[in-house]
């Protein structure tokens, strides 16, 4: 009996972990754009995969996809050692991140489908600067997050401007405090790509779906006009 | 030449008709089955389900070869299946978006049988073995959402399987006995996809079967709701009846083309719909340590969910829920109106009716949504219209004043103009107002102006 009312009590409660009101920024992403993922993927290796993986992905299907030679692929994209048909793992033992970061840096090959484009974008512009973190930032959308501001450098360091609601003090917006290496529309744009790119490892198959999609339909609605004249034929007699 | 293979074809069908009845079953059941000819868009559904049912059996052996069903290797198997195998995404989403058109159809299949009075005398039997079918399919389903072993997978099955629990006595064992195991595990997804793959489908075959053999025992009912045999020709035929086969098959396929062309444009644009059709929290791994801010079954399950969320008392809740679906078992004897169709039924059983469907598509709704005070409530009204629904048919459906029924067929769908009741007169009158008004009648002389010039082109060529 105490399982049930365990489960159900886990089922019934709200988290308050994450941030209920964040408003998302909408991210203009367009996975057809083959230059913004070849940005991207370059992104995400030098940036995210020190400590992330992409295992649902192989360099050979990446290759294929975003239209890269075996070649650039290679020098671009993949450390020594790995093969074409490898996935994109990470050098990272996830029991050194987890007691690097109390938590192993999770796999990201299906993050932009759990999470949505959206969030992951607003995500990653959302750190800020917060000296009671043990790594001196925290995150607007994810409150006391585990990840280190990786793009500090080419973002700058964010300071919350804070405000009140019903009293409790909330974080109205987040102020660029000491600029990066990059405009904020720079950043922006990096982002994008990065994003992008995400999204179509999440589900390399888009490039492929999306584009059939209308042969199919448009060979049905043919098919259709077809069966409903055939079968007007038939019951033509029947009153 | 052709009358020599004619003579062939002949003999061989004589070859087989003696050692197997199939030109028996082909005219029982296709060629001379007479099936009432004002059938109308309701009537698609049943052999929707079917087509339904054939595309989840095909799909499901193409993605069982595979699928691994290991808790460390399932959930990557999908993403192997999306990814490396060659059309694999295409099946997939087949499947998970033929899951959800099975209970858009089924769910429909059903409306019609309450609106047209399918489930009365002498067609009892029917409706039971579509109400098992029914059950069959919703632990088919939920048994298949398991597989993917994601959190929402996990989770659900966990709150699911716990309600067993809730059983006095024996409650929490047998709740061991379905997972087997302490919590949600290996076990649970092997014996789960065991049953998916292969006994529960079987189950569904035969009972689809016994569905079919019972419907043609008895005959097709009809938007009239009157028996087509009363009224037959010289040859025996009812004279409102058309053969299945043509009529049928064809008009049935120009539906089964319809219906894949509003599946095709889920299929290939919107997969998830939304979250509806694939939640989004289940493109995550399972995780037994962490337990999801909100978890919610996927749409089709959301009414009866609710149902049990509203109760407040756990094994409250799931007698609700139970009582909920079986209720639905009794309904040829708790109507005991002998009209069977909507059309010469008084209001009560009409404003009843739709009060049942509004409160089913609200509770489906608020089953998506967190738990506040406020849904609650709501929840709890629509629950307790949901089952008054039931209760009181009893009570009222004896004494219902109803219409004269006609010796013969009449339309598929009533017409307007014909239509009874103040809401109908206020639909006429606005669509009137509407008719009569200056935008729409320069809308109607344009679109009229270019189907003329249309119609010369095609003169021309």
């Amino acid at each position: 009996m105490k399982t049930i009312f365990g489960v159900l009590l886990l089922v019934f409660q709200t988290s308050a972990s994450i941030a209920a009101d964040v408003v998302l920024e909408d991210v203009d992403i367009d996975i057809f754009d083959r230059d913004s993922l070849r940005r991207g993927a370059g992104y995400f290796v030098d940036y995210c995969q020190g400590c992330h993986a992409i295992k649902q992905i192989r360099y050979s299907r990446i290759a294929k996809d975003l239209r890269m030679t075996e070649e650039a692929v290679r020098q671009e994209l993949m450390f020594a050692g790995a093969k074409i048909h490898d996935s994109l793992t990470t050098a990272m033992n996830p029991i050194d991140g987890e007691k690097w970061f109390g938590v192993a840096p999770p796999d990201l090959s299906l993050a932009a489908r759990a999470n949505g484009a959206d969030w992951l974008y607003t995500y990653l512009k959302s750190f800020y600067s917060d000296p009671a973190r043990p790594l001196g930032v925290n995150n607007a959308v994810y409150d006391k997050v585990a990840m280190p501001h990786v793009l500090w450098e080419l973002q700058g360091i964010q300071k919350p401007v804070m405000g009140k609601q019903d009293d409790v003090p909330v974080i109205e917006r987040l102020k660029l405090a000491k600029p990066g290496t990059m405009t904020p529309e720079e950043f922006d744009r990096m982002l994008t790509d990065l994003v992008n790119f995400l999204s179509y490892v999440a589900e390399p198959s888009q490039l492929e779906r999306l584009p059939l999609g209308k042969y199919v339909i448009a060979f049905l609605l043919v098919f259709w006009v077809v069966m409903y004249k055939l079968k007007k034929q038939y019951w033509k007699g029947v009153r | 030449m052709d009358n020599k293979i004619d003579n062939k074809a002949r003999s061989l069908l004589r070859w087989i008709d003696d050692r197997f009845p199939l030109t028996k079953v082909w005219n029982e059941h296709l060629a001379k089955y007479y099936a009432p000819k004002n059938f109308n868009f309701l009537y698609y559904f049943g052999s929707l389900a079917l087509l339904v049912l054939i595309n989840q059996i095909v799909t499901g052996i193409f993605l069982a070869m595979h699928y691994k069903p290991n808790a460390d290797l399932a959930f990557d198997s999908i993403e192997y299946i999306m990814r490396d195998v060659n059309w694999g995404w295409l099946l997939r989403y087949m499947h998970s978006t033929g899951s959800s058109a099975f209970f858009i159809v089924i769910y429909m299949h059903m409306f019609r049988g309450l609106f047209y009075g399918s489930f009365k005398k002498p067609r009892e039997l029917v409706w039971l073995f579509g109400m098992t079918i029914f059950l069959l399919l919703m632990a088919e389903a939920f048994m298949g959402y398991l597989l993917p072993w994601g959190q929402m997978s996990f989770w659900g099955a966990q709150v699911i399987i716990s309600l067993f629990g809730a059983i006095p006595y024996f409650g929490e064992d047998l709740a061991l006995w379905i997972r087997g195991d302490y919590v949600v595990a290996d076990a649970t997804l092997n014996r789960f996809y065991a049953l998916h793959v292969s006994a529960i489908p079987l189950a569904m075959l035969g009972l689809v079967f016994l569905h079919l053999v019972a419907l043609h025992q008895v005959g097709s009912n009809n938007p009239d709701g009157i028996d087509i045999k009363q009224t037959k020709d010289e040859g025996g035929v009812p004279v409102d009846g058309v053969p299945f086969h043509p009529y049928f098959t064809v008009k049935d396929t120009v539906g089964v083309v319809a219906a894949l062309i509003v599946f095709s444009l889920i299929v290939f644009y919107a997969p998830e719909l939304g979250g509806l059709f694939l939640e989004h929290a289940n493109f995550e791994p399972a995780n037994p340590m962490k337990t999801p801010e909100h978890i919610a079954p996927v749409w089709y399950f959301t009414p009866f969910y609710s149902i049990l969320r509203a109760i407040p008392d756990k094994l409250g809740g799931v007698i609700a829920m139970g009582m909920g679906i079986l209720v639905l078992f009794f309904m040829p004897w708790l109507d005991r109106c002998e009209v069977r169709s909507i059309r010469y039924r008084g209001n009560v059983y009409k404003v009843a009716l739709l009060l049942f469907v509004l409160s089913f598509l609200a509770l489906g709704y608020l089953g998506t949504q967190p738990v506040t005070p406020v849904t609650t409530i709501f929840a709890r009204l629509f629950t307790a219209i949901y089952f008054a629904f039931f209760l009181s048919l009893p009570f009222y459906s004896r004494f219902e004043k109803t219409k004269p029924l006609p010796a013969r067929l009449t339309e598929e769908i009533i017409p307007l103009h014909k239509r009874e009741g103040v809401h109908w007169e206020w639909i006429r009158k606005s669509l009137a107002a509407i008719a009569a008004s200056r935008p729409y009648q320069r809308a109607t002389e344009y679109a009229k102006a270019v189907l003329d010039r249309f119609k010369k082109i095609d003169v021309k060529s």
